[in-house]
């Protein structure tokens, strides 16, 4: 006779304490719990591993304005191109978007003050629709480019676009990266500067537009940065990829971007590469 | 003839097809005159043609745009052009064969074309990669059309792909530069650009040479931001989603005629162009010649002027205030 030996399933213990989610973060790089005001403190960055977490417009705006920042075209809103249908209207959508991040569109772009240069600088927020581009990124984006050429000063970009090209807009949205890489002509006509700041995370139509197109590429430290999304490259060859692949370093190491900068440095080093170009 | 695969949609007129075709056999080996019955047939199978086409939905267009019969670049160009000269590689890394490029005579003018190009078959489509481009297909384009630049040679794009590749080597070698430097050159080239869907217009990797001052579009071709599977995975969290996707996302060519964002519609023969290729590609090549002629009387400042405005103004923008 024959017993089979029963199989057990090893359980891990629950965690105990409870998490007051308010209070602290799990940093989903290293798995540790940190301190919310620690974090914040911290600009966001996991003290344990160097995990940078995504940064808000607003978050951007306290870490590199000096006290002024005059935004533009802070009106503009999407409309719905295609009437567009699916579980969810795109009406839906965006309005609800707009309630929960309180932005009313995914780029925010103004005249700012860092250190002594005035600067036209974007902000491309993940956190709306995952930052993907529709007729509004796309035209605020060239609207800023233009400001920036009138001004005659340096334009910089800072780039969350996880989303690509918005599928919602449909093939409107798809021809906004031409309208977005055309513009980069024009500030080449007219040696204005383009600093692009790639962060996590920039993906297919933003990456393949505007954001590879700057005349000088910085990156946050392990952001995913790439054209296809991991997941379909994934199904594409049929085996997992290395690790690291499509992160700031992988993309540094292949030649792609001039350097990748820590958030807490970010600011001393626009300055310096402003004060080079200018001073 | 190769047999023609019928699409799901398109079965009903198998039945008249194969009669056809046994009469015709019949005819062959029996000296019996089959030609009364045939041509009643054919007349049968073009109502019934017609009927199907008459009333179709944007799911099936998307079938039809991928047909592997239907006509791809390489037919279009072995066809339409006297004389052509194709070249190869990015002059980098490699050459790709999911784009070509190079040069010939259409209608005695010399002219450069660029397309993707998908296979017949699964052999050839692994080949070639089912028409999808790496890096260096984009930046063979690019070396290609520079050239037509420098003599001013109008450039032809075919478009037709699933998407740029989603691959490893893709990524190393920078794909998202790769589109979005032809899509900054082919703004400001200073030769006229027509670009022709075909096919299959998926997304960036249909756009990384689709830049252009007119955008022709085959009637039963496609041009969406994501494929129907994708939309369908992502919005509605159910691949089966896709005849809805394809409605929603207004990816054929009337749709996207009445939207403004394409030119030209060029129309196809009966049942679509895998039915009849020849009859396709000889219509395409009209209107070639018809739009290479419009643009070759406008003085090149002027071509890249209103290139410039065209993507400019593409897009739709509400300012809060219009709406309450």
């Amino acid at each position: 006779m024959f017993f089979r030996k029963k199989k057990y399933i090893k359980l891990e213990p629950k965690e105990t304490r409870e998490i007051k989610k308010e209070l602290w973060q799990k940093c989903p790089e290293c798995g540790k719990l940190i301190y919310e005001g620690k974090l914040k403190e911290n600009f966001k960055i996991c003290p344990y591993c160097g995990n940078h977490f995504r940064f808000k417009t607003n978050e951007w705006l306290s870490l590199l304005i000096d006290n002024k920042f005059e935004e533009y075209d802070a009106n503009l809103i999407s409309g719905d191109p295609l009437d567009f249908k699916a579980v969810k209207s795109y009406t839906e959508k965006i309005k609800e978007e707009i309630k929960s991040t309180g932005l009313k569109e995914a780029l925010t772009y103004g005249l700012a003050k860092i250190n002594t240069f005035d600067v036209i600088l974007s902000i491309l927020d993940s956190s709306f629709i995952m930052g993907s581009m529709g007729s509004v990124v796309g035209e605020k984006f060239v609207r800023g480019c233009e400001k920036a050429i009138e001004k005659k000063i340096p334009f910089i970009s800072i780039c969350g676009g996880g989303g690509g090209a918005r599928m919602y807009e449909g093939m409107f949205s798809l021809m906004q990266m031409v309208k977005t890489s055309q513009v980069v002509g024009k500030l080449k006509e007219n040696n204005i500067l383009y600093i692009s700041i790639l962060t996590d995370p920039t993906m297919g139509g933003i990456a393949a537009s505007f954001a590879f197109l700057g005349d000088i590429i910085i990156a946050e430290p392990k952001a995913l940065i790439g054209f296809a999304g991991p997941r379909v490259i994934e199904q594409t060859i049929k085996q997992k990829l290395p690790h690291g692949f499509q992160k700031s370093e992988f993309l540094y190491k292949h030649g792609m971007i001039d350097e990748i900068i820590s958030r807490d440095k970010l600011k001393e080093k626009i300055i310096k590469i402003l004060s080079i170009f200018y001073q | 003839m190769e047999k023609i695969k019928e699409l799901e949609f398109e079965k009903s007129l198998t039945k008249f097809t194969s009669a056809i075709e046994r009469l015709e056999n019949q005819q062959k080996s029996t000296q019996k005159d089959n030609r009364l019955p045939i041509t009643k047939l054919q007349q049968e199978l073009k109502e019934k043609t017609k009927e199907i086409y008459s009333n179709i939905t944007p799911w099936q267009i998307v079938q039809i745009a991928r047909h592997p019969q239907r006509p791809h670049t390489m037919d279009y160009i072995n066809t339409i052009m006297e004389d052509f000269y194709e070249l190869h590689g990015d002059r980098i890394h490699s050459d790709d064969p999911a784009i070509v490029a190079g040069i010939g005579k259409f209608n005695s003018r010399t002219i450069v074309f660029v397309g993707h190009q998908k296979g017949k078959n699964i052999e050839e489509n692994i080949a070639i990669n089912f028409g999808m481009a790496h890096p260096e297909g984009y930046r063979k384009a690019l070396r290609v059309m520079k050239l037509a630049e420098k003599f001013k040679f109008p450039v032809i794009t075919f478009i037709d792909t699933p998407g740029a590749y989603p691959h490893i080597q893709a990524e190393e070698r920078n794909q998202a530069l790769a589109i979005a430097q032809n899509l900054y050159e082919m703004a400001f080239l200073k030769t006229p650009i027509i670009s022709i869907v075909i096919g299959e217009g998926g997304s960036g990797g249909a756009l990384g040479i689709g830049v252009s001052d007119k955008i022709l579009m085959l009637e039963y071709s496609i041009y969406s931001v994501i494929s129907p599977e994708g939309c369908a995975s992502i919005l509605w969290k159910d691949q089966k989603a896709v005849e809805q996707a394809s409605q929603a996302l207004k990816l054929t060519a009337s749709d996207l005629l009445k939207l403004g964002l394409i030119d030209v519609i060029i129309p196809e023969p009966l049942g679509a162009a895998h039915r009849n290729p020849s009859e396709a590609i000889k219509i395409v090549g009209s209107y070639i010649q018809k739009h290479i002629e419009l643009l070759s009387t406008i003085p090149i400042s002027e071509i890249v002027n209103t290139r410039y405005k065209k993507y400019r103004n593409i897009g739709l923008v509400l300012s809060e205030e219009t709406e309450e």
